[in-house]
């Protein structure tokens, strides 16, 4: 899988907010839910994160964990939204 | 009757039935009934005593609802220990309950590791998952739990070992000393409390109820127990993290029954709930901490056909009280009154019953636990004489008001354990750990209110000179050391501590100026 453009500032928020600043023990297919790192408010502060930052969109229904369970979920989910936003652009 | 016949009981009624829904898998009450055989005579051949303790240190999941009946099979006293505890507080608990059994996986192998060389009497270890992940400890037996529960092991009921007054389950609670102390519940006091509360909440076989909250938590553990007497079926979660996934759980399962504390409606209140059918939802309860009136308001508007109980409780009686539901408009802050077959009263200073006014909150009933494991002293200190030869009451260290009509309305701690959801803190326990950061001159620790966990855990801390240490240290360390509920929400530096006369720090001075 080539990185994601948004791995490094998605893992910097990440660390930042859920494990206090040490990331090195954090691999980016590590799951939020099974490591017990995100409760389901840090779940809402990430999703206004990527709102903000990214300019997308998250609807309820994207509060899954295929969506944002790890740092590749993430990335790939915001890679996602930013094509369906573009493509509803250009349609 | 013994706490494993709600299983038992349950499939030999309804075999068939789907008991436990957890990670998309389903099983019927015949399936469980037969595993946790299995696995009782697993733990039995490993030398599994009755009376032994058997420490339960996973995340929700069948294995933990295994485990638990198991050990009751097997005629022992099971402990559910949150997941997210860390090796010091473990091995505590381990060694001050001796215990004989830790039923773990290798998610929580870091910690288990870290604990193996310090807990001598805990002689065997069952580890849940894949046989891949193994562990090899010195001088433990460790032992496959898919293996124990493995279709050519004996699934015959194992002959009853225990009898109603043995001890059913340690719950270890933080004490004021900061060294937590393990509640002892019998089968009676289990068996009373799930059919008190199964009988004001009108549960039945066809309830669909709903669990997020950890099973380490009693509120989380009741919904299994409750669940299971009434041959109803439980939806077990691990937690609410991704809120869209539970909902539609909720849907698609048709829960009927949704047990909540405020943080989750506080979540639940943020999306638009109006999008997902929730018509099946018959009641909502909520403990831990009082819902905050606009909660209330909002949960009776996108649910109206729903109950909704707002209760209180203690680990050392499992519940106190609930509100009846048709008094949530009338008294929102109230938590009621006692439930089916329990006596609450309000005493003052000298332990004298107020018809109204402020004062100690004492229970009486069968629902209230023996004492603390081993410590006879704490135990003196809540359970005193009651009106019958040898029986004995709680005093609940907790504050109430109470009114002319006799509803309860909670007002604050005796002692200064901080209430946060519903779990108690011990600023001693947290100030400890504090106090293990090179650079900490001094640490308190006072509980500030907040609108959704009751009260939120707040650190005041000074440095020794040139020491520079962020918040965000501050926090790491906790995190590193405590249960993630114990880690301080907000972290004050201060030149200086308030000092009483004698020297000491002067917590009450600083209560008053961090809360007011």
């Amino acid at each position: 899988m080539t990185e994601s453009r948004f791995r490094s500032d998605i893992r910097a928020y990440v660390v930042e907010n859920f494990l206090f600043g040490r990331g090195d023990e954090l691999r980016d297919d590590d799951s939020f839910l099974e490591s017990g790192l995100i409760d389901s408010t840090g779940v809402l502060g990430l999703v206004g994160y990527l709102e903000t930052t990214f300019a997308i969109a998250v609807a309820d229904e994207d509060l899954v964990p295929a969506n944002l369970d790890s740092v590749v979920r993430v990335c790939q989910f915001v890679e996602r939204k930013l094509q369906e936003q573009a493509a509803q652009r250009a349609g | 009757m013994q706490v494993e016949r709600f299983l038992e009981d349950s499939a030999s009624q309804r075999p068939d039935k789907v008991a436990l829904v957890c990670g998309g898998r389903r099983f019927t009450y015949a399936e469980l009934d037969l595993a946790a055989n299995r696995l009782a005579h697993g733990l039995i051949t490993a030398g599994l005593r009755r009376g032994d303790r058997v420490a339960i240190y996973l995340e929700n999941s069948v294995e933990a609802v295994l485990g638990l009946f198991a050990t009751l099979k097997a005629g022992g006293v099971f402990m559910v220990i949150n997941p997210t505890t860390k090796a010091d507080k473990l091995s505590f608990i381990l060694n001050n309950s001796r215990a004989a059994v830790l039923l773990t996986d290798a998610r929580r192998r870091p910690e288990v590791m870290k604990v193996a060389g310090r807990t001598p009497h805990t002689g065997v270890v069952v580890l849940a998952g894949h046989p891949e992940s193994g562990l090899a400890l010195d001088g433990k037996s460790v032992l496959a739990f898919e293996d124990l529960i493995g279709p050519e092991r004996d699934d015959s009921k194992p002959a009853s070992r225990s009898i109603d007054i043995d001890l059913a389950a340690l719950i270890y609670t933080s004490g004021s000393t900061g060294t937590p102390k393990g509640v002892m519940l019998t089968h009676v006091n289990i068996v009373a409390a799930a059919t008190s509360i199964t009988t004001y909440l009108e549960n039945v076989e066809s309830d669909v109820i709903l669990d997020v909250l950890p099973l380490s938590f009693d509120y989380g553990l009741y919904q299994v127990l409750m669940a299971f007497k009434v041959g109803a079926t439980l939806v077990l979660e691990r937690s609410f993290t991704y809120p869209h996934a539970v909902l539609e759980t909720i849907v698609a399962e048709g829960v009927t029954g949704l047990p909540i504390v405020p943080t989750i409606s506080a979540v639940l209140l943020q999306l638009d709930l109006r999008r997902y059918d929730l018509s099946r939802v018959r009641y909502v309860t909520n403990t831990a901490a009082a819902l905050p009136t606009s909660h209330i308001v909002e949960l009776r508007r996108l649910l109206p056909h729903a109950k909704i109980y707002s209760m209180y409780g203690l680990t050392e009686c499992k519940r106190v009280s609930y509100l009846p539901p048709d008094q949530i408009d009338i008294r929102p802050t109230s938590v009621g009154k006692g439930m089916p077959n329990e006596e609450v009263y309000v005493v003052d200073e000298q332990g004298t019953c107020l018809p109204s006014g402020v004062g100690e909150l004492v229970i009486r009933g069968s629902n209230v636990m023996k004492g603390y494991w081993e410590m006879p002293d704490e135990t003196d200190r809540v359970l005193k004489p009651g009106p019958l030869p040898g029986e004995r009451v709680l005093y609940s260290g907790d504050l109430f008001r109470i009114d002319e009509e006799g509803y309860l309305y909670f007002l604050g701690r005796k002692d200064d354990i901080i209430k946060t959801r519903g779990e108690k803190v011990s600023p001693r326990e947290v100030e400890n750990a504090l106090y293990e950061l090179p650079g900490v001159a001094e640490a308190a620790v006072v509980g500030v209110p907040d609108p959704v966990l009751g009260q939120a855990v707040k650190a005041v801390l000074t440095l020794r000179e040139g020491v520079a240490i962020t918040e965000r240290d501050v926090l790491l360390h906790c995190a590193e050391r405590l249960e993630n509920f114990m880690v301080p929400k907000v972290v004050e530096f201060r030149e200086a501590l308030p000092r009483t006369s004698s020297g000491k720090i002067d917590k009450k001075t600083l209560h008053e100026a961090v809360t007011g």
